[in-house]
């Protein structure tokens, strides 16, 4: 099974806004064949040195060696082995969920490993004279190697001269190259990608070993997964719940004894009793959820460098977010045109459109776009018009425009504008000044549009551009507001031009004119006040402050020095994904506190199976006790060992898939699970032991 | 009036006075652990234990504080009793046997009073109000101090300290236990409790024959003895006694002094840790157990079937007709649930499910509202338990009162929640599997095996009541007992200050819409579930074979 080319997450400059089943954590797919294909890797786990990491799951394979020893000692007793054969199943169930959860990974794994086909690099030698031939296993830090087109690039490292495309698809699953260049926030180079053009040279930074490619072979499969701190607080209580438990069935045989039940408490059943009681659904399902929820992520195409990381995500509550990319579109448009007294809007349009024909770059061409789609205008190409002189925009002179017949056309910077017009002979309308400042104030960019014809130079009017907050990120930030979060923008626009756009976008706060420092300076403050944050960041001056944040997620277009601060890194390089990370740790942690709950409301059920079927022969009265009728005391107790087995299995897609998460307050949301897996789970075994207990009757010689 | 009508008015009553006396003790209690001043007679006693009050300790050091102020007055108390026969206003009373010595000696110090000697006929006057009174009081206010403790480590940022053993003990004595033992004793002696430092006296009886009365500063231990949850009667009748509970109205007034100081402070952990919600919540969370209790005990005892049973209007057997069926089922839930002990009526004759009640009400660790002190931080503990289970389901790293339930701290709750339950179970199967132990009981069946669980239960859990029918005073019961009563005080007290010192460590996390509320009734219902399942469910195969036989049988 390939998994390198999962489904594509939007692409970071497309529009992507908020689509209500992209934006939720779904569910990862589940085929009932892995249960089958995972069951000799369950079979391996069975080993005690594996099963002694769960303390809960290896008090189940000491009971299930336990009685298989009764059981041989006793070959006539059914019972005894129907017993032995399910506490055994409940072991394998529990390696199958881990088999299954960890299956995906290896595949995935092993794809990865075929990108690390072991490379030729070409070092350059250190006189810096020529070019040796070395394994790439052999590569040192601060080595220079040479790739050009066609060639694998070695390791990870940075690119010191040149630029190139490089298809990154074995990493990414993203079959579009991208560009690499030395110097600036691209010039990181995965080792195991291919360059496609050009020649690059590159200096590593990774020592063989510890390369990009083998940590994420490392976090796919599992390997390097240690628990993470509230999975280690998990497991204590249910240890300890556990320790109390066997208390609970150890000393219960002197009692029966007292009592004169000691025929009906057999090892055999004080066994079966001890493992219903012991929460053997989620010791058995408890590392499944956490691979699980990693697996998730890779799914997202985010690698997690610990499973602690991802715990963190869901206890974020501040969210850093960078204005360009994350909350807009990345480019400023144009969004209206707005004439000065004595022109039309119209008026403005045509000349603005037609003075941005040359210009290239993003405001340009949605000048061209807005005049289109606003006023009809049919964008003209520069071939229409003959004996057109076309004035292209620069940098140095900020304005573009066109000179055809008797008339000029120019579009640009207020001052340079102004400027020309001034030059011209012609005079700068009055109000123009007031309807600049206005759009600066509202966090727009004015840019102003004039002519020179028969009535002399003129200014016509204005066009406002703005910053386009993405489709839905209103909804998005809303939505995070319930769940506790806080978003803080940061961008680097001035206070007035930032508050606007925060205040569009609905954000809680913004950073505006941000340096690297800034930055710091804020996440810092927000962790003094017991706050968790994230962030995302891309260029090597926002290492320290992904290293700082309790989340930093870096883009795999970033620098190699982001990537190593973060915590995480995006593959896909879309800083929306933040969002999705955190709700994918709060599902993590909502999956595991269900499932406990789950198990533990279960064990009400199980006693009202076990104990009469134990002293309703001692004490006649507690047989009142057997409120689900269940036939006869071995098959009440065998109903009740069964259920706790096929219960594992039946839960494994859940552990695997994670609960439903919608967004949504911390009171609705235990509502919610309280009733669904608290209640579900008292009620639950009630009907599932029963109806085993039902279908236990049908088999001749039992009930 | 009819008898149910009767108790259920009584209960009003009692419901009325608590809530009355609940904001001003609450927020006097607050007061006096936060403050900063020391009366004059507290400065002299700091001086002469040399202690500084003022100095901050860590938990450690806290917790040293505990165990050796425990560890002298084990010694001190056992030596009183070892050389009563020589002491004078001992009334002739031999010095005690070292067995017993010891499990009274222990039993008194953690704040149990579990009694396996008969008062009246024992112990002098030095013993009882020099030794044991002043443990009642002493021991109090340790639980107190240990509580304290750990709601200011909810409430601390940053510190690790946890505020001063000494002083909180002092304070907890001086400005709360006495003043209104005080108080408390005037209302008794008034209702006709004895006070006084007279001997023995031969009675001669209607019927012929004679009795011996003993006199003795009883008001004074008495109130004491239900306002610090203590329970060890002066005499062995305990409450049910005419000199130490005389009428109705000082019955009422004993079980109201047995549930003020428990239920008010939560009201002080609210204002400590700066959310009177917060208590509120907790308040609520033991209410709804307490009144559950009640009402259960109520319906069973006045439903009590059988001829002997309909005749007297409900399960008589057992308890004074001056107090009636109600009156001792509102006692008997009030002892039971707090580690109080005394009792007006004999639970052994409790119906089946009466006696379950009782069981289940110290195996559930007295919480609801549970004795001084040691209530309120066992249902702190249980508490945390919920808020970890809950707040894993609303998607965070579990948090209470802001500070994050992590595994440092769930190692220390984890500790805790085990101790309780392997005291009680371990040495009641212990008793069963030798051959003496057995010997003690004086019933068979389910009925002679809730003896024995009663007893472990009771002493490992701090209560000190009895089911009547056991002869508890043998080597094997003296010492076995006393462990369980040494060791179900002291290791949960280590373990709730260790909590307690990594809870100080912390900085608050802010609240926020993500952050479970705890202040809410979801909330409240979740830590009743919780308390029901994780502490019920271990003893529901013990309570199967003991009262649940006996009430189903009925």
């Amino acid at each position: 099974m390939s998994t390198l080319t999962p489904p594509r997450a939007s692409h970071p400059d497309a529009p992507t806004g908020h689509k209500p089943e992209a934006g939720r954590v779904g569910g990862g797919l589940f085929d009932p064949k892995r249960l089958v294909k995972s069951f000799p890797d369950a079979l391996r786990k069975l080993d005690p040195r594996v099963m002694v990491k769960s303390p809960v799951m290896f008090v189940v394979l000491v009971g299930s060696v336990v009685t298989t020893a009764l059981a041989i000692k006793n070959p006539g007793d059914w019972f005894g082995w129907a017993i032995t054969a399910w506490l055994w199943l409940t072991t394998i169930f529990a390696n199958l969920a881990e088999a299954v959860a960890e299956g995906r990974g290896k595949a995935q794994a092993d794809t990865l490993r075929k990108a690390k086909t072991d490379t030729v690099a070409r070092r350059l030698t250190k006189d810096g004279t020529g070019e040796e031939r070395t394994p790439g296993t052999e590569l040192r830090t601060g080595d220079l190697v040479v790739c050009e087109a066609g060639d694998v690039i070695p390791g990870d490292g940075d690119v010191v001269e040149g630029v190139a495309s490089v298809d990154e698809s074995a990493i990414t699953g993203e079959s579009a190259p991208v560009i690499r260049e030395s110097g600036g926030d691209r010039c990181a180079v995965t080792g195991g990608t291919k360059v496609l053009s050009d020649r690059i040279v590159i200096k590593i930074t990774t020592k063989p070993g510890e390369t990009f490619i083998d940590r994420m072979i490392n976090l796919v499969e599992g390997t390097a997964r240690q628990k993470t701190p509230n999975e280690i607080a998990l497991n204590i209580l249910l240890a300890s719940l556990t320790i109390v438990f066997l208390l609970a069935v150890v000393t219960l045989k002197p009692f029966a004894i007292y009592a004169g039940a000691d025929q009906q408490t057999s090892m055999i059943v004080l066994t079966a009793l001890l493992v219903c009681l012991i929460p053997t659904t989620i010791g058995a399902l408890l590392s499944a959820i956490g691979i699980a929820g990693m697996d998730r992520l890779v799914q997202r195409n985010v690698l997690a460098m610990s499973g602690r990381a991802v715990e963190a995500a869901g206890d974020v509550s501040t969210l850093l977010l960078d204005k360009t990319g994350t909350i807009t579109l990345g480019n400023r448009q144009a969004s209206e045109f707005v004439p000065v007294r004595g022109t039309t809007e119209a008026e403005v349009a045509d000349a603005a459109q037609l003075s941005s024909l040359t210009d290239e770059t993003p405001e340009g061409r949605s000048v061209v776009v807005l005049a289109k789609e606003k006023y009809g205008l049919r964008e003209r190409h520069q071939g229409e018009l003959a004996h057109a002189t076309w004035i292209e925009f620069t940098a140095q002179t900020r304005m573009s425009g066109v000179d055809v017949g008797g008339r000029k056309v120019r579009k640009g910077a207020a001052g340079s504008v102004v400027a020309w017009v001034e030059e011209q002979g012609g005079r700068v309308a009055a109000d123009a000044q007031g309807l600049t400042d206005a759009i600066s104030q509202a966090g727009g960019t004015p840019l102003l549009v004039a002519v020179k014809d028969d009535e002399g130079a003129r200014v016509l009017g204005v066009i406002h551009l703005k910053d386009v907050v993405k489709e839905g990120m209103r909804e998005r930030f809303d939505e995070l507001r319930r769940m506790g979060i806080k978003t803080i923008m940061i961008t680097g626009d001035n206070p007035l031009t930032a508050r606007a756009i925060a205040e569009e976008a609905g954000v809680d706060d913004f950073l505006a004119e941000a340096t690297p420092e800034d930055k710091m300076a804020l996440i810092k403050r927000e962790q003094a006040g017991g706050k968790l944050v994230a962030m995302t960041g891309d260029g090597t001056n926002d290492a320290p402050a992904l290293a700082q944040a309790d989340v930093g997620v870096a883009m795999n277009t970033g620098t190699s020095a982001a990537k190593e601060a973060g915590n995480m890194v995006d593959l896909d390089s879309d800083p929306t994904k933040l969002i999705e990370i955190v709700e994918i740790g709060k599902q993590l942690l909502i999956t595991r506190g269900a499932l406990t709950t789950f198990s533990l409301a279960n064990d009400v059920a199980k006693y009202f199976a076990i104990i009469p079927a134990m002293f309703a022969v001692a004490y006649p009265s507690l047989d009142k006790l057997n409120i689900m009728g269940l036939a006869s005391p071995e098959s009440a107790i065998l109903s009740a060992v069964v259920f706790n087995a096929l219960i594992i299995i039946a839960l494994v897609p859940l552990a695997l898939k994670g609960v439903r998460y919608r967004p949504s307050s911390a009171d609705s949301m235990l509502r919610r699970n309280l009733g669904l897996y608290g209640l579900g789970g008292l009620v639950a075994p009630f009907l599932g032991i029963k109806l085993i207990d039902l279908l236990l009757t049908l088999i001749p010689g039992i009930g | 009036m009819s008898p149910v009508l009767a108790g259920v008015l009584q209960l009003l009553a009692l419901l009325v006075a608590l809530g009355l006396s609940y904001r001003p003790l609450g927020d006097h209690m607050a007061k006096v652990y936060s403050s900063e001043k020391y009366y004059k007679p507290e400065k002299w006693i700091y001086k002469a234990i040399g202690a500084n009050p003022n100095v901050g300790m860590r938990w450690p050091a806290y917790l040293r504080g505990v165990l050796a102020f425990s560890a002298v007055s084990v010694l001190f108390l056992y030596l009183l009793q070892r050389v009563q026969g020589s002491l004078p206003g001992s009334l002739g009373f031999v010095s005690i046997d070292p067995d017993q010595a010891f499990n009274t000696a222990a039993s008194f110090v953690a704040n149990t009073n579990w009694q396996s000697y008969y008062g009246e006929q024992a112990m002098g006057h030095v013993v009882q109000t020099g030794g044991l009174a002043v443990q009642n009081f002493v021991s109090a206010a340790v639980g107190m101090a240990v509580a304290v403790a750990l709601v200011r480590g909810f409430a601390s940022s940053r510190s690790g300290e946890l505020g001063n053993f000494w002083a909180d003990l002092v304070r907890g004595t001086v400005r709360i236990l006495l003043p209104i033992s005080v108080v408390g004793a005037l209302v008794l002696v008034a209702c006709g409790a004895i006070q006084n430092f007279s001997g023995i006296h031969e009675v001669g009886q209607f019927t012929g024959g004679s009795q011996q009365w003993n006199g003795g500063a009883v008001a004074s231990q008495e109130v004491i003895k239900e306002l610090g949850t203590n329970g060890g009667g002066y005499f062995n009748a305990n409450s049910a006694h005419p000199f130490e509970n005389p009428n109705g109205l000082s019955n009422l007034f004993e079980v109201y002094l047995i549930l003020i100081i428990p239920f008010a402070l939560t009201r002080t952990f609210g204002r400590m840790v700066g959310s009177l919600k917060q208590g509120y919540a907790i308040l609520g969370t033991m209410a709804v157990i307490w009144l559950g209790f009640t009402a259960l005990m109520m319906w069973t005892e006045f439903a009590g079937r059988g001829p002997a049973f309909e005749l007297a209007g409900g399960a008589m057997e057992g308890k004074e007709t001056r107090f009636g069926i109600g009156a001792s089922a509102i006692f008997s839930v009030a002892t039971t649930l707090t580690s109080t002990g005394a009792v007006n009526s004999f639970h052994s004759s409790n119906t089946g499910f009466g006696g379950g009640i009782n069981l289940l009400g110290m195996q559930l660790g007295e919480i609801a509202p549970g004795g001084v002190g040691s209530g309120l931080y066992g249902m702190l503990i249980m508490a945390v338990i919920a808020v970890f289970l809950a707040g894993l389901m609303v998607g965070r790293t579990p948090e209470y009162l802001g500070k994050k339930i992590g595994t440092r701290e769930i190692k220390f709750t984890a500790l805790y929640i085990l101790i309780t339950p392997a005291l009680v179970l371990c040495f009641t199967a212990a008793s069963f599997v030798l051959d003496t132990p057995v010997n003690s009981m004086t019933n068979s069946g389910a009925h002679g095996f809730s003896e024995i669980l009663y007893a472990y239960t009771s002493g490992a859990n701090n209560n000190g009541s009895a089911f009547a029918g056991l002869n508890a005073d043998t080597q094997w019961f003296n010492s076995t007992i006393g462990i369980a009563m040494l060791l179900g005080r002291f290791l949960p007290m280590v373990f709730v200050l260790a909590l307690a010192g990594s809870l100080a460590e912390q900085a608050p996390v802010p609240e926020t819409a993500g952050t479970l509320r705890t202040e809410k009734p979801l909330f409240t219902g979740l830590l009743v579930g919780s308390i029901m399942i994780i502490t019920g469910l271990t003893y529901f195969p013990a309570l199967a074979l003991g009262p649940l036989a006996e009430g189903l049988a009925a």
